[in-house]
């Protein structure tokens, strides 16, 4: 299944690494981020209703 | 209906919130689909060898370094000419997905440039002005979190946008202005000689789509929190008043 990237296997393999890790990165970032954000705006605005 | 309508931050979030599911979904389906299919399934090059599968990544992800920045000049002069919050929050939110688009160019470049230029790096027009525009990434986006007014940060990360403007224009033609760099030209072209072989083509297309909406999809989530962020802030401070 994993094709034959010969010599330059470290370029390929390490261009795609570094790509998922840093699209995963600022989409794990930006998820956790809008919870966090949502869960404070939430407490103030029920703590106002209050 | 006007555009101006999703300038309230409340229609917007409204509207995003029911748009955002169909976005992820197809991001999703096309970044599986075009890197899979890029992989896994194209040829080699006759010249490149595999280098050639960079492409996927390379490409797609520089030309939304740029198109970032040009959002941003879009969103940055709607709040300069109509003060709407929510063009200058987009902008915001979109500026660390550009700079996560411009570091994944310049690696994915170098990657590739070692073994066929045999160099990692080059004082080149294109590559030297990829740089700058990172800086001015991390420059706005530094702005931002130095400024405490959102108004005033606004109005001073819009000039910036503006200013680095040039260097996004600059990363896109540099490779026409001078030709004394590493750097080929452009590699997608609506001229059949010029552009890549369309067993290549293809895929590539499908990659270009999404990391376009993956960039859509981030940009509107970020968009959100930052309209919350702001929100927040605000309510905060009338608490501290009160």
């Amino acid at each position: 299944m994993m094709p034959d990237l010969g010599k330059y296997a470290f370029a390929v393999l390490s261009s795609y690494g570094v790509t998922i890790i840093l699209l995963s990165v600022i989409v794990v970032i930006s998820f956790w981020r809008a919870r966090k954000v949502r869960a404070a705006l939430d407490e103030i605005e029920n703590r106002r209703g209050n | 209906m006007s555009l101006w309508e999703y300038a309230n931050p409340v229609k917007f979030i409204r509207t995003t919130d029911k748009v955002l599911p169909w976005v992820w979904a197809l991001t999703g389906i096309c970044l599986v689909t075009g890197l899979v299919w890029g992989f896994f399934f194209t040829p080699d090059d006759f010249r490149q060898g595999s280098t050639v599968k960079i492409i996927y990544i390379h490409v797609p992800s520089a030309l939304m370094a740029i198109n970032a920045w040009l959002m941003m000049l879009v969103a940055s002069l709607i709040w300069i000419v109509r003060r709407h919050h929510v063009s200058a929050l987009a902008a915001r939110a979109a500026a660390p997905v550009g700079a996560v688009m411009t570091m994944i160019a310049l690696a994915t470049g170098a990657f590739w440039g070692q073994p066929m230029w045999g160099t990692w790096w080059a004082w080149d027009p294109r590559l030297t002005s990829f740089l700058i525009l990172f800086l001015f990434y991390l420059g706005y986006m530094a702005l931002w979190e130095a400024i405490e007014n959102d108004d005033t940060a606004a109005d001073l990360t819009s000039i910036l946008c503006l200013v680095g403007s040039v260097f996004a224009v600059l990363s896109r033609y540099a490779v026409n202005f001078w030709n004394q760099g590493l750097h080929q030209g452009a590699t997608l072209s609506l001229d059949k000689e010029e552009n890549i072989s369309d067993v290549f083509w293809f895929p590539l297309l499908v990659c270009i789509a999404g990391f376009v909406l993956l960039f859509i999809a981030l940009v509107f989530l970020r968009t959100q929190t930052e309209i919350r962020a702001r929100r927040t802030r605000a309510l905060l401070a009338r608490e501290g008043q009160a």
